[in-house]
């Protein structure tokens, strides 16, 4: 909300962001709050890597670092880093108002995403296959948990961006409400961060 | 609410679009702000904190008697009430409502109806959003209550500890009612963080400047940052256990190898921030209402402010207090302890600005007044006694006795509920429009601080002699009898002063009207109308001073006296505004997709069909919310969008005749 008086006392807000609202820090509720939200989230998967950490040692029969395939995970890995490149080459793309590239930067991410999402379906059926259950130990229980919150967060991940080249098709979003995509890009940058952070903590330090 | 929040602004409308009133063909947007579809559809900031506030008065009278029922067992060795079973449900029930269902709701009431009125805004930053805390909250109090209707409550203590709490040490369902429950509760909590930490920061009024925010609002605003980061621990402990008890997990499976020290930890991390979670809205609330009635400005100001920052930052770093004898070795506790010294400070810090307040002014004795000035000497002494904790060889005797609940109910009962009955008492008038009655109100008080003392004292004396608490009775040779009856004999006197106080709001109607500003107030809400107009201030507030109102009340005349000035004007009237103002219209869709979650929590234990039946509510209420028409930002105004007109009524006003991008500058994001 704003008044023509706020803009004297808290100054004009960028020119492009959320045109017809003044806040007093400058920045818009929305990307405010998801960035609180974000903040929030790092709690909740500080809780389930402090779980996995702490089960990690514990002496059991089917250890799951014993089925890592640490080159399969630094590709699936790769990918998903990939996708933030994307992400931004599209919230530039839509800041230069071009929608083709936008729409198509769009679907890229989505795709790098969700070979990503295939990739950890494919692991943990293989985890299964060696007998790895959900149930089988507490390594196994924590491990699929901290793993598929995260899988969980990149499909919601990928919903929100469809929905961005849905909207984009229909020339619903245009470079004016290109602040909505930087903040589905904050999001998915975030879950990009949680990964390394899990991939280094699970796969890679042992 | 990843989904929702930031799905929401992309599929806004764009610039100029018509939008059309039944998006999914199932609701019109409503516009109706009067009538019971109101209260469903509501976004209005100051009626969401009326149901937050009227909820959590109906679950303190629920969690009131589970109380008295716990007293009557222990009035008499050997009572004969409850059985063991029914005891246990009792207390971890109680326990588990006052904390979730009353004190942190009572708390979110406050915030939601008065963080807006006091930092100048016309709503808080996402009034949907608002709206779905209210009803998420309330569905989660469902749930958890639904337990006694199916099969019985949980019965592990409202901290639910591991392994006591998983499959075979407590095979019904009560434990899972505790967990669902307060899963969704915790959306609330959640949701409402982000809103109104949102809103703190960004929706002031000009010249509204961090640090001339009122005290209360600064002690809601970190109450919020703490529930941001305390809330998803929570949640990942929750999970754990519903994944342990639902999908046959091994989180907390000792057999399996599991450590249950980590629901402690977990559940502590939670848990401490939780304690300044329920008692920081408390400090706040007084930090108005003792001001007010010294006649002084707050004692320390930028002090109160920082005190509170530095226990919202401390708070993290004491949590394993609650765990001196779980063995987590000597360097721990040793450390625990330190930190758990230190936090005192800040805390004392208030409690003498508190006094410094009160020290040379005009003291005015009402009942918001008593209600205060009961919190600092009784938050006193329940911060004695904690700081008595923090020497963990004096813990070690005291844990798991009465005299720990003795402790936590001076800070929580004596500390937060009294702030908050007195905020009740102080902000009633300006709520409501009618004033409660102070005879009545001093019928309360008495009874309520005497009930009080009487309960809670004598349990430090029957802590220290050794008797365990959560026990269902005690035998009569152990010297207990004297002292727990006269605690019941306390509780029951509490219960009547509750009677007088629900007698005094309830016919709260027929008294007087109120002015807007009955006790000479300091902050902006009492610079509107009594109660406020739905769009709060006609015009918004221009702030150049902290207290600001009291500020254009009163100036130094020539010879540096203070004079009161005649006729300042209110930033509200009768006659409303001069040009409409843009409010977003109701929604019927945080109350539906609340409403789904139940149905998946009960699903989960019972059916998947329901839980089915949940999730495509749930989702349906995402859809229906992201594409419902709503206010657009740049300007273009809908026939949807209802518009409080010069005679403070709604009126429409439609495309053309809306006014230009000039007034359009009052917006509410939605």
């Amino acid at each position: 909300m704003t008044t023509s008086t706020t803009t004297e006392h808290v100054g004009a807000a960028h020119p492009t962001t959320a045109p017809g609202h003044v806040t007093s820090t400058g920045l818009s509720n929305e990307k405010l709050s998801m960035w609180l939200f974000l903040g929030s989230e790092c709690l909740l998967f500080g809780g389930l890597i402090s779980t996995f950490l702490l089960y990690r040692n514990v002496d059991v029969e089917l250890a799951v670092g014993d089925l890592y395939d640490i080159p399969f995970t630094s590709v699936s890995s790769f990918v998903l880093l990939m996708s933030s490149l994307t992400m931004v080459l599209a919230v530039s793309a839509i800041k230069r108002g071009n929608g083709r590239q936008t729409r198509t930067w769009l679907l890229t991410t989505a795709l790098l995403g969700a070979s990503f999402v295939a990739g950890q379906v494919y692991e943990f059926t293989v985890f299964y296959r060696e007998g790895l259950g959900y149930t089988t130990n507490v390594q196994s229980s924590a491990f699929y948990t901290l793993t598929g919150f995260h899988g969980v967060h990149v499909s919601i991940g990928i919903i929100m961006l469809l929905s961005m080249f849905v909207l984009s098709l229909k020339g619903r979003i245009g470079p004016e409400r290109h602040e909505a995509l930087e903040i589905v890009g904050l999001y998915w940058h975030f879950v990009d961060v949680v990964w390394i952070v899990i991939f280094t903590i699970v796969y890679l330090i042992r | 609410m990843a989904i929702t929040e930031a799905d929401r602004p992309i599929l806004e409308l764009p610039v100029g679009e018509r939008t059309v009133r039944q998006p999914l063909g199932v609701f019109t947007r409503p516009t109706a702000t009067t009538g019971w579809r109101s209260w469903l559809s509501t976004i209005d900031h100051k009626k969401i904190g009326i149901l937050y506030g009227a909820t959590s008065l109906f679950f303190f009278f629920i969690g009131g008697m589970e109380a008295l029922l716990i007293r009557a067992q222990l009035a008499q060795p050997d009572g004969q009430v409850l059985s063991a079973e029914a005891y246990n449900q009792a207390f971890t029930m109680h326990g588990t409502t006052m904390v979730f269902l009353v004190v942190m709701p009572l708390a979110a009431a406050f915030a939601n109806y008065l963080i807006p009125l006091q930092i100048g805004a016309r709503d808080v930053a996402f009034p949907r959003l608002n709206a779905l805390s209210y009803w998420t909250f309330l569905f989660g109090g469902i749930v958890l209550n639904s337990s006694w209707f199916l099969g019985g409550a949980p019965d592990n203590g409202w901290f639910n500890y591991a392994p006591n709490s998983g499959l075979s040490y407590s095979p019904g369902h009560g434990i899972d009612f505790w967990n669902m429950g307060l899963l969704i509760a915790g959306i609330a909590s959640l949701v409402g963080a982000i809103n109104l930490i949102t809103t703190c920061l960004n929706m002031r009024a000009p010249g509204m400047t961090l640090m001339r925010m009122p005290v209360f609002t600064w002690m809601s605003l970190v109450t919020q940052f703490l529930l941001l980061f305390a809330i998803p621990v929570l949640t990942v402990a929750q999970f754990l256990l519903m994944f342990d008890r639902l999908f046959g997990a091994n989180f907390f499976n000792v057999e399996a190898g599991a450590d249950p020290l980590l629901w402690q930890h977990l559940f502590w991390i939670f848990g401490h921030p939780e304690v300044y979670i329920m008692i920081l809205p408390a400090f706040g609330i007084i930090s108005e209402i003792l001001p007010v009635f010294s006649r002084k400005p707050i004692f320390g100001y930028p002090f109160m402010v920082f005190s509170g920052i530095a226990i919202g930052f401390m708070g993290w770093g004491v949590w394993a207090h609650h765990m001196f004898v779980s063995g987590i070795g000597p360097v721990s506790v040793a450390a625990f302890s330190l930190s758990t010294m230190f936090i005192a400070v800040p805390t004392g810090v208030k409690i003498f600005n508190w006094v410094g307040t009160l020290w040379g002014g005009k003291l005015k004795l009402t009942v918001p007044m008593a209600f205060a000035i009961a919190l600092v000497a009784q938050f006193t002494i329940g911060g004695v006694s904690g700081v008595s904790h923090a020497v963990s060889p004096s813990d070690t005797q005291q844990t798991d006795t009465y005299y720990i609940v003795a402790h936590f109910h001076y800070v929580l009962f004596g500390g937060a509920l009294f702030g908050m009955v007195g905020g009740l008492y102080f902000w009633w008038p300006k709520i409501f429009g009618h004033h409660l009655r102070e005879r009545l109100g001093w019928w309360h008080f008495w009874l309520m601080v005497l009930g009080f003392n009487l309960t809670f004292f004598p349990m430090h004396i029957l802590g220290l002699q050794g008797m365990p608490r959560r026990t269902a009775s005690y035998n009569a040779d152990m010297g207990w009898d004297v002292w727990n009856a006269v605690s019941t004999v306390g509780s029951f006197l509490i219960g009547v002063s509750f009677l007088f106080f629900a007698y005094n709001i309830l016919t709260s109607r027929k008294n007087p009207k109120a002015v807007a500003d009955p006790w000479d107030g300091r902050s902006l809400e009492w610079a509107t109308t009594s109660p406020p107009p739905v769009h709060n201030f006609d015009e918004i507030p221009t702030v150049s001073h902290l207290d600001e109102w009291w500020h254009r009340k009163y100036q130094e005349d020539d010879n540096h006296k203070l004079v009161r000035v005649e006729n300042v004007a209110l930033f509200a009237s009768e006659a409303g505004p001069d040009e409409p103002v843009h409010l977003p219209s109701p929604s019927y869709w945080p109350f539906v997709l609340s409403l789904g979650l139940p149905f998946i929590a009960w699903g989960l234990l019972y059916s998947y069909w329901l839980a089915a039946f949940g999730g495509v509510l749930v989702l349906a209420a995402i859809y229906g919310w992201s594409l419902e028409p709503s206010v657009d930002p740049a300007g273009a105004h809908h026939d949807d969008d209802h518009h409080v007109g010069p005679q403070g009524e709604p009126v429409a006003v439609s495309a053309d005749a809306a006014p230009d991008a000039g007034a359009a500058a009052e917006e509410i994001t939605e």
